[in-house]
């Protein structure tokens, strides 16, 4: 009896090892919450040549740097600016500030300017409830000078705040752009 | 006493025969479960006037006997009388078995050993059912590291992890109930799966030489073990519930047993927890609740001879990680870092939000034995297993209550072991094992699979042989052989798969070059070898020495060999290895132990040294567009710990008693020539204990713990590049937190309702003076502080 019991047993669990077979390749998980790309649009009002700033990362947290674009400023121009993210490992690419957008009163993007670098950013967009949202925004380029410009999103900030120091929140964003004004 | 009345009884009426009886019986009498000696048993020769009681060392004789067959009883006060025919020819030795256990359901404490050895030569360490009582709320780590030589690898309070010797994760192996664990164990914030309220005997091997377990427990193995069910016919349970004040939470766990004579028996169990943000002394640990749910059956059927179990438990823990160590990149963990308090601090709550971990285990196992009269105990085992465990980070957009990791990982083992008295003196263990393993990364998570879909699979078999040479020596030895295969399916990122030359190295294992992915089936074969001699050898009064050398060899895990990307909930990048190859450990130790009943000391040097031991550092700083990120690299390297464990027990006076121990590990990188990262500083508990038998068995213990300064560090700080300043900063990720004192007390009376139920209160406080500290092993310790003073009340009732 007992012996059947234990017979019984092995049956049971050799069949399960007979049962396994080499399953079918698992599918490929394309991330779509991943920022692969940065791009900031300056646009002069004085109608000349829009500047782009870029910091494009196509392996995503992958083992690549992102590759830096920049460009140059001209000394006592307003620049209207606009940032748009991308998600450029999906084909087509995801446009991410559409959720930043949707989700503004989680979001805020930051500007530090470093070095001697004169320029002034102001005028934000918006979140629904009237904080600073910061994917458009105007530039006035100061005297000649050179410096860096970081681009910092903070997801879930401390709103409103008086700037990066008291904001709070995750870095989603952290770009650093070398930037002159000419 | 009954006893003795039947021996009288037996005595007056005897009919004596005369031969020519000048032969002798002689014999051993032993626990049918463990071969424990069983003292002061009587063994009577029905009709006759004959009656003996057993030593010390559970021996018996009889003289004057002759060829002729005799109806032998032995019977003793915990166990049921049984009874036995012999055949005396000649001098005759003869060897007796009772069931012993049936004083368990006595609740009587058993003094000595009730559960076996599991090795011979490596001094074990144990904690009993009381103490396990005192950490019902609490988790397996937290009862572990009291424990000389055990610490704990924690991330936060609720996330602990037991370190032994210094080795944590894959390098210890946990036996739940006769089943490894498969628990997804390699990650160091993977707690172990288990309910400490299902364990009666937890038993720490500080070494590999248990090899009936496995072969690659380079660090050490934990035995958990649930008591055994008396063969009688009863109904008992227990019920005990905490209430603490850190965290405000309550912890229930209740279980009954029922037995009958006939050898069926049953468990149920159950346990809740529930408890919200716990507190350091000056802020709230905000999202550092857990929820976590336990359930479990056990039916048998036990004979002496034979006997079959099928066991079935579901563990289920949500646990909140520490919303503060949520973060981007470097330039948040230099906010964080430089924060005195926790960047996040919310109000007091019951809720947990992301990141959290929901892990849910399930164990099912059938097992059966025979005892066989000349050849030994045979057992076959199978165990199923299945874990799955969702991390839970913050996301955006509509992936927000989506899971970013959902593994789920299936086991299934199958052993068949041996336990063969192949003579007076020498025993055999032998078994083999087999398992097949899968686990699978579900892919609707919208993140990159860390740890790959894989099948593995293992066949192991051991032999571990004991032999007693004299009072004074026994020597052990043993051996396994372990073969494991691992199919895997994983996709890496082509920047990495070409940084690291695999393009170059394994062509031939690419299924599919996707935009900027690679699917690649790599098929992983290891052969390991393990094994173990020692020597144990007792001499003067109460005295031993114990000596082992174990060699083991542990295959690199899914994680050392797969990481490839960010891990969130840690805010690094860590990448792994396909190239690693198993790392083999040697340890030696020596344990000399004294005890007596007033007196117990016991000191434990050991060194191991381990070749192509796998470390995870941080090796630099990668950037993305997220920011910068650590990157924390496994790598092997030959490795050296040598550490020292003394445990002294003084009873000073009566009833009072003075309990110390040490415990002191050095790692050291050899390649480099370097310390080796985490590894547990020096620590010394004092605690002096109060207990009255007499008094409604009252205890009072005040226990105060030095954490020393770990010194010996690698150094791993990163620079970043402020923009602002336009200068690189230096994050000091390595420098080890200050020495800490923390004062615990606790205190605990029983309370007796009737004669067949007992009330038990006991009272704690952990972190008595309210010290703020923060431990070198708790992942979390550059967000904030660890735990402030805990008020806790333990209310058990025995039924």
């Amino acid at each position: 009896m007992k012996n059947m019991k234990f017979l019984t047993a092995a049956l049971f669990i050799s069949s399960l090892f007979i049962g396994c077979s080499k399953d079918d390749a698992p599918a490929p998980v394309n991330e779509e919450e991943v920022i692969t790309t940065l791009t900031v649009t300056l646009v002069p009002n004085d109608g000349g040549t829009a500047i782009t700033l870029q910091s494009r990362d196509l392996d995503g947290d992958g083992s690549d740097a992102p590759v830096i674009t920049t460009g140059d400023l001209t000394t006592g121009v307003t620049y209207r600016g606009r940032i748009v993210l991308l998600n450029e490992t999906v084909d087509p690419a995801d446009d991410i500030t559409e959720e930043v957008e949707e989700e503004s009163l989680e979001h805020q993007f930051f500007y530090t300017s470093g070095g001697d670098l004169d320029i002034t950013i102001s005028n934000e967009n918006l979140d629904t409830d009237g904080n600073k949202l910061g994917t458009e925004f105007t530039l006035v380029a100061g005297a000649a000078s050179s410096g860096t410009l970081t681009f910092t999103l903070r997801h879930e900030p401390t709103k409103p705040n008086t700037g990066l120091e008291d904001a709070g929140g995750e870095t989603d964003i952290f770009a650093t752009f070398s930037v002159s004004v000419e | 006493m009954r006893n003795y009345a039947l021996l009288v009884l037996l005595i007056s009426s005897i009919t004596t025969m005369s031969q020519n009886c000048d032969h002798s019986l002689s014999g051993i009498v032993t626990d049918i479960h463990d071969g424990q000696l069983l003292i002061g048993v009587t063994v009577i020769i029905v009709n006759s006037e004959q009656a003996v009681q057993t030593g010390v060392d559970g021996t018996f004789s009889f003289s004057n006997l002759c060829n002729d067959t005799y109806y032998i009883q032995v019977s003793h006060p915990y166990c049921l009388t049984k009874g036995f025919t012999v055949r005396v020819s000649g001098d005759t030795t003869k060897a007796f078995k009772l069931e012993h256990h049936i004083e368990e359901l006595n609740r009587i404490t058993i003094e000595g050993k009730a559960y076996s050895d599991k090795t011979k030569t490596i001094l074990e360490s144990t904690i009993n059912k009381d103490e396990l009582e005192r950490f019902s709320s609490g988790s397996l780590g937290d009862a572990l590291k009291n424990l000389s030589g055990v610490s704990s690898l924690s991330t936060g309070n609720t996330v602990v992890k037991p370190m032994i010797n210094g080795l944590h994760s894959s390098r210890i192996v946990i036996i739940n109930n006769g089943v490894r664990m498969e628990d997804q164990e390699w990650g160091a914030e993977h707690a172990p799966n288990i309910d400490i309220n299902t364990v009666s005997n937890l038993t720490v091997i500080k070494g590999a030489g248990a090899l009936q377990f496995s072969g690659d427990a380079v660090g050490g193995v934990i035995i958990a073990e649930a008591s055994k069910v008396p063969v009688k016919d009863s109904l008992y349970g227990k019920t005990l519930m905490t209430a603490a004040s850190n965290g405000r939470g309550l912890s229930l766990s209740s279980q009954l047993t029922k037995s009958y004579q006939n050898g069926w028996y049953s468990t149920l169990q159950g346990t809740l927890k529930l408890f919200g943000d716990f507190e350091t002394p000056d802020y709230v640990l905000s999202n550092t609740g857990i929820f976590e749910r336990n359930a479990s059956l056990k039916v048998g059927f036990n004979r002496f001879d034979y006997g079959i179990e099928a066991y079935y438990s579901i563990f289920k823990n949500e646990i909140g990680i520490l919303a503060a160590s949520h973060l981007g990149g470097a330039q948040d963990q230099i906010r964080a870092l430089e924060s005195p308090i926790p960047l996040i601090i919310n109000d007091f709550s019951y809720t947990t939000d992301a990141p959290k971990q929901d892990v849910t285990h399930h164990l099912a196992t059938i097992k059966g034995f025979k005892k066989f009269d000349d050849f030994g105990k045979l057992s076959l085992q199978y165990d199923f297993q299945r874990n799955n465990r969702l991390e839970y980070d913050i996301r955006r957009g509509d992936d927000k209550n989506k899971a970013s990791s959902d593994l789920q990982l299936d086991t299934h083992t199958v052993l068949l072991d041996l336990d063969a008295p192949l003579t007076d003196k020498i025993v055999l263990k032998t078994g083999l094992m087999a398992k097949y393993q899968k686990n699978v990364a579900n892919p609707d998570t919208g993140v990159r699979r860390l740890i790959p879909d894989f099948q593995m699979y293992d066949l192991g078999m051991y032999f571990v042989m004991d032999y007693q040479l004299n009072d004074q020596w026994l020597l052990e030895a043993g051996g396994r052989f372990d073969y494991s295969f691992m199919d895997v399916f994983k996709f890496y990122r082509t920047s990495f798969w070409e940084l690291r030359n695999y393009d170059q190295l394994f062509p031939e294992i690419v299924l599919e070059e996707l935009e900027n992915q690679i699917l690649t089936n790599p098929e992983l074969s290891f052969n390991n070898g393990s094994g173990t001699l020692g020597a144990s050898y007792a001499f003067g009064k109460n005295s031993k020495l114990f000596f082992n050398y174990s060699i083991a060899s542990r295959a690199p895990n899914s994680s050392e060999l797969f990481s490839e990307g960010l891990h969130h909930s840690a805010s690094r990048i860590e990448l792994g290895d396909l190239r690693f190859n198993s790392e083999i450990s040697h340890k030696v130790s020596l344990t000399f132990q004294k005890a007596n009943d007033v007196f117990s000391f016991q000191i434990n040097p050991y060194i191991n040294t381990i070749s192509d031991f796998i470390v995870n550092e941080p090796t630099g700083i990668q950037q993305t567009v997220r920011g910068n990120f650590q990157v924390w690299e496994y790598r092997q390297t030959n490795a050296q710990l040598l550490g020292i464990d003394v445990d002294v027990s003084y009873e000073f006076a009566k009833n009072y008693r003075l309990n110390t121990q040490f415990s002191l590990v050095k790692g050291n990188d050899r390649t480099n020539d370097a310390p080796l990262i985490g590894m547990p500083p020096a620590n010394l508990s004092n605690q002096i204990v109060y207990q009255n038998p007499k008094f409604n068995n009252l205890r009072l213990a005040l226990q105060s713990a030095y954490h020393f300064k770990q010194n010996d560090y690698p150094d791993t700080n990163f620079e970043v590049f402020n923009p602002e300043t336009e200068r690189s900063q230096i994050v000091d990720f390595s420098t080890p937190p200050d020495a800490y004192h923390l004062l615990n007390f606790s205190s605990s009376i029983d309370l007796n309702i009737n004669q067949k139920s007992k009330f038990t209160v006991g009272f704690t406080i952990t972190n008595l003076l309210d010290t703020s500290y923060r431990n070198y092993l708790n992942r979390l310790r550059f967000y904030a502080d660890d735990l402030g003073r805990n008020f806790l009340l333990n209310l058990k009732i025995n039924y």
